[in-house]
C-alpha cells in the first residue's frame, strides 16, 4: 500500500471512497470544502454540492435509508442549518452507514463564530469521533461508517481547522466494494416519526448510546500512553500533538471517540497518574463530563477557552511558563481582489450613504473598504431578513436608505425564503444579489446558478430574475458592476420604486478566467494625489512617496478607479 | 525537538506561499522524512497574511512551531517576516527576497526563494525536483526548474543576528 502526504480533508476523502461511499453530499465552508471537491475526482463516486447543508444531509439520509453509504460535509456553523434534520436522524438511525463531517473553526480564521460542534454530539445524543491527524482522519471515517451501521446511529466526525488543512503521512489501504443497493424496505415505524413511532425510537436510541459507551471504553483511539506518573493529560483532537510536543514526559489519555465517553476508562487512567489536566480547545466540553464523574480536575481559564490553542499556549497552561510572544504589529486584513465585481457597488452604496445589511462571502470585506461599509453579517441568508427587519421599524428617510447585499451562492443557500417573506407581506425591501457566478469565498465552487456541477459538467441553471418574479418581485433590475453611474441610478430607482425590488448585479468573479489584459494607468501631471481611488481599497493601487501608483502586475483594468477619479487623470494603457 | 527541522512560510494571499511549502514538504516526504504541516485557507487568502508553518524529522508531532524553535524563516514579504521574527530559534535563518529580481521573477518568486531554502535544508537534489514535477504545472514546469536552480545557486542567505 502507498504512502502519501494528505491533508485532514484529502484524508477523509480517501477514507470514504476506502469505506465505498455510495453518496455525498455537502455545501462549501471554510475549512471543510476540500473533502467533497477531493470525492468528486472519483468519478464513480455520487458526489455533489447541494445548496446548503439541512438539503446534502437530507440527500445523504435518503440514500442511508436505502441501504447506501452516504458522507456530509460542512463547516461547524452548517450543522446549524442541518441540525433540523439531524436530532430526528438520531431517533431514525440509519440503513447505510451515514457519518456527517463538521469542520469547526477554533480562532475564527474564516468563520464568524467559533462554536464547538462537539456539543451537537451530546445534543443530538449521536456518536463522536476526533482525529488528530491525516491517518487518523481517513482511519476513523472508515471506522465511522462502521459503527454508524452496527449501532444504527448517524457519526459526527469533527473536525478542526488545523485537522483539516494540515499535510501529514497517510498509509493508503484496500477499497471496500460498494454493496450493490436492490431495493428501499419499507419499514414506517422507523422512518415515519409521527409521536407514537417517536416515542419508541427514543427509547431505542438510549440503548444505542448505551452500547456506543460500550464500545468506547474499548474503541482502539481511545487509549493510554503511559508516561510519568505526576502529570496525565486526557485530551483529543490536533491538542493531543501541541500536548505531546509541550510535554512529552507525561502521561496520556489521547480520545477518539468523544461521545459517549468511555468513562471506566478516564477512571483508570486517572487512579494511574497523580495529577489530572485536560487540554482542549474551546468549550470544557471534556472538563465538564469528568466533573459530573466526581474526579478532579482544574477548571480551564476563560482565555483558553477562547481561540485556538498551540504548543505554546498548551505549555503556558499546564506550567505557568511564558514563552516569546508575537510583536505588536498590525495584521495585514484581506481586502477584495483587484479586479473584482462587488469593489465598485460598494463604492457607490458608500457615495449613497446606505444603509446596508451584509452576509456571508466575499462582499463581507466591502466592510473593511475604506470607500464601503456594512451594517450587519450574521449568517447565511440573514442580511436580507435583517433589511424587512430594518423596514418595519425605522422611520421613512432612513427606511429608504436600507439595502440588503448577498450572494449568488448564499442567495440560493438561504435568500430565497425572506425575499418570499418580503413579498409575502408587502414590504418595500431593496435586495441586491451579487451574481459572480460562483461560490467565491471557499474557493469557486459551482452552485445551482451556475450551470456546472462539481465536475464542471453541465447543469441545469437557475434562472435568477424568473424566480425573483415567482416569488412576487415586480421590479427586477439587472445591472453592470463596471458601470458606476448606471449602478448609481438603478439602486436609487429600486429605493423609489413603490414595492420590493431585485437587483442582479452581475459580473463574473475575477479569480474564474485569468485573461492577459493592459494595466490602468496614472497621469501624472493630472493627479492630485486626492486619495479617492485609493479608498476603494483596491490592492493594485497605494499612495506611495506623494504619487499614486498602479501595480501592473495586479491591476485587472476593471475601471473603477478611473470612474471614481474627479480629475480624469486614471486611464487605460495606450497598446 | 532538536532532530526535528522547522520551517515557517509567511507572505501575503497569492504570493505563491502554501505552493512554496508545498513542494517543500514533498521533497521532505520523498527524503523519507516524516513530515507535518499547517496553514490557514479562505479569507486569509484575499490578500491578507498567509502563513505556512512546516516540520519534518524522524517522528513529528505538532505541525505548529513552538516559538523560538524556527530553523528557517522564508518571508516573501519583509513586513510579514518581521512579525515572525521572535519564533527564530538560536541559530535560525531568514530566507527573503532582498536582492532578488522580484520583478522579473514575478510568480515564480517562489520557486526562486524554495531554490534558495534547498541549499539550507537536509534534502536532496533529486527529491527537491521531483517535487517540482509533482507541484508545478507542466506549461510551467521548465521555466520554474530554471528558477528554482537560479535561487539554489544564490549562497547568501542572512544570518539571523536579532
Amino acid at each position: 500500500m502507498s504512502r502519501r502526504l494528505l491533508s485532514g480533508n484529502e484524508a477523509v476523502a480517501r477514507g470514504a471512497y476506502e469505506a465505498g461511499v455510495h453518496v455525498a453530499t455537502g455545501y462549501p465552508g471554510t475549512p471543510s470544502t476540500e473533502i467533497l471537491e477531493t470525492l468528486a475526482r472519483f468519478t464513480d463516486i455520487n458526489a455533489e454540492w447541494s445548496p446548503n447543508e439541512k438539503v446534502a444531509l437530507e440527500v445523504a439520509m435518503g440514500a442511508s435509508f436505502c441501504s447506501a453509504r452516504a458522507l456530509v460535509t460542512m463547516k461547524h456553523v452548517g450543522l446549524n442549518v442541518a441540525a433540523d434534520p439531524l436530532f430526528t436522524l438520531a431517533y431514525t438511525g440509519v440503513k447505510g452507514g451515514l457519518v456527517i463531517v463538521s469542520a469547526d473553526d477554533p480562532g475564527m480564521h474564516s468563520s464568524q463564530n467559533e462554536q464547538d460542534n462537539r456539543n451537537y454530539a451530546r445534543f443530538a445524543k449521536i456518536p463522536m469521533l476526533e482525529p488528530a491527524d491525516s491517518q487518523e482522519a481517513k482511519d476513523f471515517t472508515i471506522r465511522a461508517f462502521e459503527i454508524s451501521e452496527q449501532y444504527d446511529i448517524p457519526v459526527l466526525l469533527r473536525l478542526t481547522t488545523r485537522v483539516c488543512h494540515g499535510k501529514s503521512v497517510v498509509e493508503e489501504g484496500p477499497v471496500r466494494p460498494r454493496t450493490e443497493i436492490r431495493a428501499f424496505e419499507r419499514n414506517p415505524e422507523k422512518y415515519v416519526m409521527i409521536p407514537a413511532f417517536a416515542r419508541k425510537r427514543r427509547v431505542s436510541l438510549e440503548q444505542r448510546l448505551e452500547r456506543l459507551a460500550q464500545l468506547s471504553e474499548t474503541f482502539e483511539g481511545n487509549r493510554i500512553e503511559t508516561g510519568a506518573r505526576e502529570l496525565g493529560i486526557i485530551t483529543s483532537g490536533i491538542p493531543y500533538h501541541y500536548a505531546r510536543e509541550s510535554l512529552p514526559d507525561a502521561s496520556f489519555l489521547k480520545l477518539g471517540l468523544t461521545h459517549p465517553l468511555p468513562e471506566r476508562l478516564i477512571r483508570d487512567f486517572a487512579s494511574q497518574v497523580d495529577r489530572l489536566a485536560i487540554v482542549e480547545e474551546l468549550d470544557p466540553y471534556l472538563e465538564e463530563q469528568l466533573k459530573a464523574m466526581g474526579l478532579e480536575v482544574s477548571e480551564k481559564p476563560a482565555e483558553y477557552r477562547m481561540g485556538e490553542l498551540t504548543p505554546d499556549r498548551v505549555k503556558t497552561m499546564l506550567t505557568g511558563e511564558r514563552l516569546a510572544e508575537a510583536p505588536a504589529i498590525k495584521p495585514r486584513p484581506p481586502v477584495l481582489c483587484a479586479g473584482c465585481p462587488h469593489r465598485g457597488i460598494f463604492a457607490v452604496m458608500h457615495q449613497l450613504d446606505l444603509i446596508v445589511t451584509g452576509d456571508i462571502g466575499c462582499y463581507t470585506l466591502g466592510v473593511l473598504q475604506p470607500a464601503g461599509g456594512l451594517d450587519t453579517c450574521v449568517c447565511m441568508g440573514a442580511g436580507v431578513g435583517h433589511s424587512y427587519g430594518f423596514e418595519k421599524v425605522l422611520p421613512e428617510e432612513q427606511r429608504k436608505r436600507v439595502v440588503a447585499v448577498i450572494g449568488d451562492s448564499t442567495f440560493f443557500h438561504s435568500g430565497i425564503t425572506p425575499l418570499m417573506d418580503i413579498a409575502y407581506n408587502g414590504g418595500r425591501a431593496t435586495v441586491i444579489i451579487l451574481d459572480n457566478r460562483t461560490t467565491a469565498m471557499t474557493g469557486r465552487q459551482d452552485h445551482p446558478g451556475t450551470g456546472k456541477d462539481i465536475r464542471g459538467r453541465p447543469a441545469r441553471r437557475v434562472d435568477l430574475p424568473a424566480l425573483c418574479r415567482s416569488l412576487g418581485i415586480e421590479d427586477v433590475r439587472i445591472t453592470n458592476p463596471w458601470d458606476l453611474s448606471g449602478l448609481e441610478s438603478e439602486i436609487r430607482a429600486a429605493l423609489e420604486h413603490d414595492g420590493p425590488s431585485v437587483i442582479i448585479n452581475e459580473g463574473p468573479c475575477v479569480l474564474l478566467e485569468r485573461t492577459p489584459v493592459l494595466p490602468m494607468r496614472v497621469e501624472e501631471e493630472i493627479c492630485q494625489v486626492c486619495g479617492l481611488c485609493v479608498e476603494t481599497g483596491c490592492p493594485a493601487i497605494r499612495e506611495e512617496e506623494g504619487r499614486v501608483r498602479i501595480d501592473a502586475l495586479q491591476c485587472r483594468a476593471c475601471g473603477v478607479c478611473a470612474q471614481i477619479c474627479p480629475f480624469d487623470a486614471i486611464g487605460p494603457t495606450e497598446s | 525537538m532538536a532532530d526535528l527541522t522547522s520551517v515557517l512560510l509567511v507572505g501575503i494571499g497569492g504570493q505563491g506561499v502554501l505552493t512554496a511549502s508545498e513542494v517543500i514538504a514533498e521533497a521532505a516526504f520523498r527524503q523519507g522524512h516524516d513530515v507535518k504541516k499547517s496553514e490557514v485557507h479562505g479569507m486569509s487568502q484575499r490578500g491578507g497574511g498567509v502563513s505556512s508553518h512546516l516540520r519534518f524529522g524522524p517522528k513529528v508531532f505538532s505541525p505548529l512551531i513552538p516559538a523560538g524553535q524556527v530553523d528557517l524563516l522564508l518571508a516573501f514579504d519583509r513586513v510579514e517576516g518581521e512579525k515572525y521574527r521572535f519564533m527564530l530559534g538560536p541559530s535560525g535563518q531568514v530566507i527573503d527576497p532582498a536582492g532578488a529580481d522580484t520583478a522579473r521573477l514575478g510568480r515564480m518568486l517562489n520557486t526562486f526563494l524554495v531554490g534558495v531554502a534547498s541549499n539550507l535544508l537536509p534534502i536532496e537534489l533529486p527529491f527537491w525536483l521531483e517535487a517540482l514535477r509533482d507541484c508545478v504545472r507542466a506549461d510551467f514546469l521548465e521555466a520554474n526548474l530554471r528558477v528554482f536552480h537560479e535561487g539554489r545557486n544564490v549562497q547568501s542567505a542572512r544570518r539571523n543576528t536579532g
